[in-house]
């Protein structure tokens, strides 16, 4: 098992080394004159070659590219990601409570979308064809049609506007939580509940659920801790996928309720050209949802009796 | 045929008068499909007695496994029964809930398959997928469920049982796997036990010593056992009676010895014939020319006429019903009938497959 | 049933199809026709072309034209769909949008296509070295949720309708690549390829000639997911502000500003939104029919 974990580490460094070198194109590939453009108003006529040079030193704009990128890597590793051009606080401070908060909506997310996901993948695997079956394959169709954002705001019209049960907006508690991870998880659970059904149907269809029903079992318990597990294996790889999904799709539904996350940060610092910030959310989200993927691997490793742990 | 030298046949036969275990009556289990209905199963009639072993024997796709499934009423959909009684302890299984059905599953009835990996659940503890049936069926708590059935995992013969529990199906080999599903079959000391192509999937060396295990536990226990198998010699070594089935039909029973002596019905004798000797294995039914008709198909006559060299008029006019002969035994055949009842019959002077030649 | 496929067993005769399996284009648009939710989804992308192309013919009012005597009217018989916050009729302006989600749709996918093939077959007819720096790139553009890849391409070429397009387009090339690539190596495994080779057909021949006509069933196939999808991400851009920007009458767009007013005019968010809908599940639909047609077992 060590071995295993070893080894999927060791393929994981390149792939952590090509976002560090994709984040850095970020910053390489924006035009300096936007960096111009975000201190015309600061300084005067005469000031701003010097202003210019000067933030371009800073920046390490003026050095070739590998330098720049040596010494982003060089800072990155040291866990420096720079201040913000906006604020001028450091980016840490910027993101780390926000990180957080996108972690509690993506992780409640998860949740909700395998809650649904599984239950309907299940129902409609095992009563297959029926109109359970019919039903949930029409809906998860709407699911994978519907743009987050629409569905995002049909919610709040409903249960924010006209029933007035939730809060329609706002950051940290409970309540103000429910409505967004409500929103991403039902969009997340139209693929899962899919995946779900057709391993499902495939275990179903295996000879030892047949052994297992001449063995007397109910189907409850067939069903649910005979082929479960076994459907379970396959799904947890597609989980560790669909945790990308979530991630991204927490940053549009951060901008829907007003979540106070990175997502919600990334959009509006893009839009500042707020390079740094950006850069540093892209960066730590593509390594979150790497080592998510490297976790799914190993459970799938560990929880698998077929695969070899020694 | 050195088994028929086999001390197992004494005990059974002739048959004793006790009440059989299960008896099916005209069963029929068909498919409905997009092509029309397929009758698998077309009225089949079979008992079986405590302690006895009845050699259910066919080529495939003669309708023996789903005849064995439907005793359990295990057949998938588009498959169902359609008509006919399977009477255990004086209950109709064809009528009986799914609940009664439950309870009697994999405890008073219970079965193995042909594939003994495949039917172990890959992710389960091999002790677990044993230890199940004493909590789901008695009720026992899992710690003192897991002891019986490392116990019962070492009356299979099991090497290093209490280690080997807490494999892992893939850890096990075929015959390990086999002895595995025979101690959840035989768990419960079940009534009846089905047993589908028990050794087929398995090395030449180890059937003999699953078939003799088998035929052992099912003596000690009492247990009535239904061999469903296509290879006779696995009939000759462990079956006490013997129907052949062909076409979702029975063709012929009779004991075990009486019919590999002296078969009634021709298509009986052409298997016999393509039973390997002498250690040559021969192709499975090289002696019997053509194949089994395609169970969607309707024939006029006898469903075996087409390839039967024996075969005359009415063969393929009427279809023979199975008619009782001397000692218990019964065949679905024109030439088999004695002469009094066959009174329609115009052909008389053609060879008796029954006689000895 | 499953003991019995044992040799022996002979299927019924008649049951097997010998018909030649040809796929001529008028026998894929039949089979569509005949096919529950390609009809469905074939009208829905047909009212989105047609008001895409005679959407200027149609409208009731123009699209931009501001009228503050009129805004936020509900839905009634002068403004069929209601009029926004600045009293811009929206029936007139989802028509026009219909030719954001054309042109987003082929742009983006044509993008994603061809740079998936090029780098697909690039890596293949190159091999070795090639190969591998074309999936090192192609995995790592994939250690990134696809969100995040569409954020970091457009913080690079900044917000606008046409970096939207490409971005989409772009975060949809390492895909297929990765497919371009997986399907290429297996055709090039099977015998007439190298008889090809042997006949002196020249690598860049084999690839353009044989090898990608006969992958091109699964690019299909792979389009009909990818370009709902790419619709989907369009608009969701330009719904954060990082693609069409108002007053475009592009349907994400139009929710920008339009979701302030969601308590008091459902419409002005229904409107687009339902566009947005009903035109994925449209394709998502015509995608599945598709699929259905030219695999039928894949279904």
């Amino acid at each position: 098992m060590a071995a295993f974990i070893l080894r999927r580490l060791l393929v994981t460094i390149p792939v952590l080394a090509g976002i560090l070198f994709a984040t850095f194109l970020i910053k390489a590939l924006i035009p300096t004159d936007a960096v111009l453009a975000l201190y015309s108003g600061k300084v005067t006529e005469q000031k701003a070659e010097a202003a210019i040079a000067a933030i371009r030193a800073k920046y390490d704009l003026d050095k070739p590219w590998y330098e720049q990128f040596a010494s982003y890597a060089v800072k990155v590793a040291q866990g420096d990601l720079g201040e913000s051009i906006r604020t001028r606080r450091p980016v840490a401070d910027e993101i780390g409570f926000r990180y957080v908060n996108t972690m509690i909506l993506t992780g409640a997310a998860l949740l909700v979308a395998v809650l649904v996901g599984l239950t309907t993948g299940i129902a409609s695997a095992y009563w297959k064809g029926s109109w359970i079956d019919e039903a949930a394959m029409a809906v998860g169709i709407m699911g994978i049609s519907m743009p987050a954002f629409f569905f995002g705001l049909v919610l709040i019209y409903f249960f924010g506007v006209q029933l007035k049960w939730l809060p329609v907006i706002g950051t940290g508690d409970l309540r103000s939580l429910i409505l967004p991870a409500l929103t991403l998880g039902l969009i997340e659970s139209a693929p899962l509940s899919r995946i779900t059904r057709s391993s499902m149907l495939d275990v179903l269809s295996q000879d030892y659920i047949k052994a297992a029903r001449a063995k007397g079992l109910s189907e409850a318990y067939i069903v649910l801790r005979h082929a479960l597990p076994n459907a379970l294996l396959s799904i947890l790889t597609i989980v560790g996928l669909q945790i990308g999904g979530l991630l991204g799709g927490a940053f549009i539904i951060e901008v829907v309720f007003g979540w106070h996350g990175i997502g919600e940060l990334a959009v509006k610092a893009i839009g500042w050209r707020d390079f740094t910030i950006t850069q540093a959310i892209i960066l730590i989200s593509a390594c979150t949802y790497v080592s998510v993927n490297l976790v799914v691997d190993i459970l799938y490793a560990w929880a698998d009796p077929r695969i070899n742990h020694r | 045929m050195t088994a028929l030298s086999s001390p197992m046949h004494s005990s059974a036969s002739p048959a004793a008068p006790i009440a059989p275990v299960i008896e099916v009556r005209g069963l029929r289990t068909h498919f409905t499909g997009e092509t029309g209905i397929i009758r698998a199963v077309d009225g089949v009639d079979l008992h079986v007695r405590a302690g006895e072993c009845l050699g259910l024997v066919g080529e495939s796709g003669c309708g023996k496994t789903i005849t064995a499934l439907s005793l359990v009423r295990l057949v998938s959909p588009p498959g169902r029964i359609a008509a006919g009684e399977i009477l255990y302890d004086g209950r109709d299984l064809v009528k009986a809930s799914e609940a009664d059905l439950l309870a009697l599953r994999g405890d008073r009835i219970s079965m193995i398959f042909q594939q003994p990996k495949a039917s172990l659940n890959p992710v389960i503890q091999i002790g677990w997928q044993v230890a199940e049936l004493f909590c789901h069926h008695r009720g026992m708590a899992r710690r003192a469920a897991w002891l019986e059935a490392v116990e019962l995992l070492k009356a299979v013969g099991l090497p290093a049982a209490e280690r080997k529990a807490l494999a892992y199906p893939h850890e096990l080999s075929g015959g390990q796997a086999q002895r595995v599903m025979i101690a959840m079959a035989l768990a419960l000391k079940p009534r009846l036990l089905i047993a589908d192509e028990p050794t087929t999937a398995l090395d030449v060396t180890v059937q003999a010593q699953i078939l003799h295990l088998l035929r052992g536990l099912c003596r000690d226990f009492g247990t009535a056992l239904i061999l469903v198998t296509h290879d006779l010699g696995v009939v000759a070594e462990t079956a006490d009676r013997v129907a052949v089935m062909y076409a979702g039909q029975i063709v012929e029973t009779a004991d075990v010895v009486p019919l590999f002596a002296q078969p009634a019905h021709p298509y009986t004798r052409g298997l016999l014939h393509s039973m390997p000797v002498q250690g040559r294995r021969r192709d499975r039914l090289d002696a019997i020319p053509g194949s089994v008709p395609p169970p969607g198909l309707t024939m006029a006559g006898c469903r075996f006429a087409p390839r039967c060299s024996f075969a005359f008029e009415r063969c393929h006019a009427e279809p023979p019903p199975l008619v009782g002969l001397p000692d218990g035994r019964q065949a679905r055949c024109w030439l088999a009938i004695p002469e009094p009842t066959r009174s329609r019959s115009h052909s008389d002077d053609v060879a008796r497959p029954g006689q000895p030649d | 049933m499953t003991h019995q496929t044992t040799p022996g067993t002979l299927a019924p005769a008649g049951t097997v199809d010998h018909r030649p399996r040809r796929s001529g284009l008028i026998r894929i648009l039949r089979r569509l026709a005949r096919h529950r939710s390609g009809r469905i989804g074939g009208a829905a992308v047909l009212v989105i072309i047609l008001m895409a192309a005679f959407g200027s013919l149609l409208v009731p009012y123009a699209p931009l034209k501001i009228d503050m005597a009129h805004r936020l009217l509900p839905p009634g018989a002068s403004h069929w769909f209601g009029t926004d916050e600045l009293g811009r009729d929206l029936l007139s302006r989802v028509i026009f949008g219909a030719r954001y989600l054309l042109l987003v749709g082929v742009y983006s996918t044509a993008i994603a296509f061809g740079g998936g093939v090029l780098l697909g077959l690039l890596a293949v007819a190159g091999g070795g070295w090639t190969d591998m720096l074309v999936m090192r790139l192609v995995d790592i553009m994939l250690a990134f949720p696809y969100v995040l890849l569409l954020l970091a391409i457009i913080a690079a070429l900044g917000p606008s309708l046409t970096t939207a397009m490409v971005a989409v387009g772009i975060a949809g090339i390492p895909g297929y690549a990765r497919l371009v690539r997986g399907e290429a190596l297996s055709v090039r495994e099977r015998e007439y390829v190298d008889a090809m080779r042997v006949l002196g057909a020249g690598t860049l021949r084999i690839t353009l000639g044989t090898i990608l006509p006969s992958i091109l069933p699964a690019l299909v196939i792979y389009t009909s997911y990818v370009m709902p999808l790419a619709v989907l991400s369009a608009s969701a851009l330009s719904f954060l502000g990082l693609g069409a920007q108002p007053p475009l009458p592009e349907w994400g767009a139009m929710l920008v500003s339009s979701r302030s007013f969601l308590a008091t005019a459902w419409w002005v968010v229904a409107a687009p939104g339902m566009a947005i809908f009903l035109s994925i599940l449209g394709l998502n639909l015509f995608g599945n029919a598709l699929r259905d047609v030219l695999d039928p077992k894949h279904s």
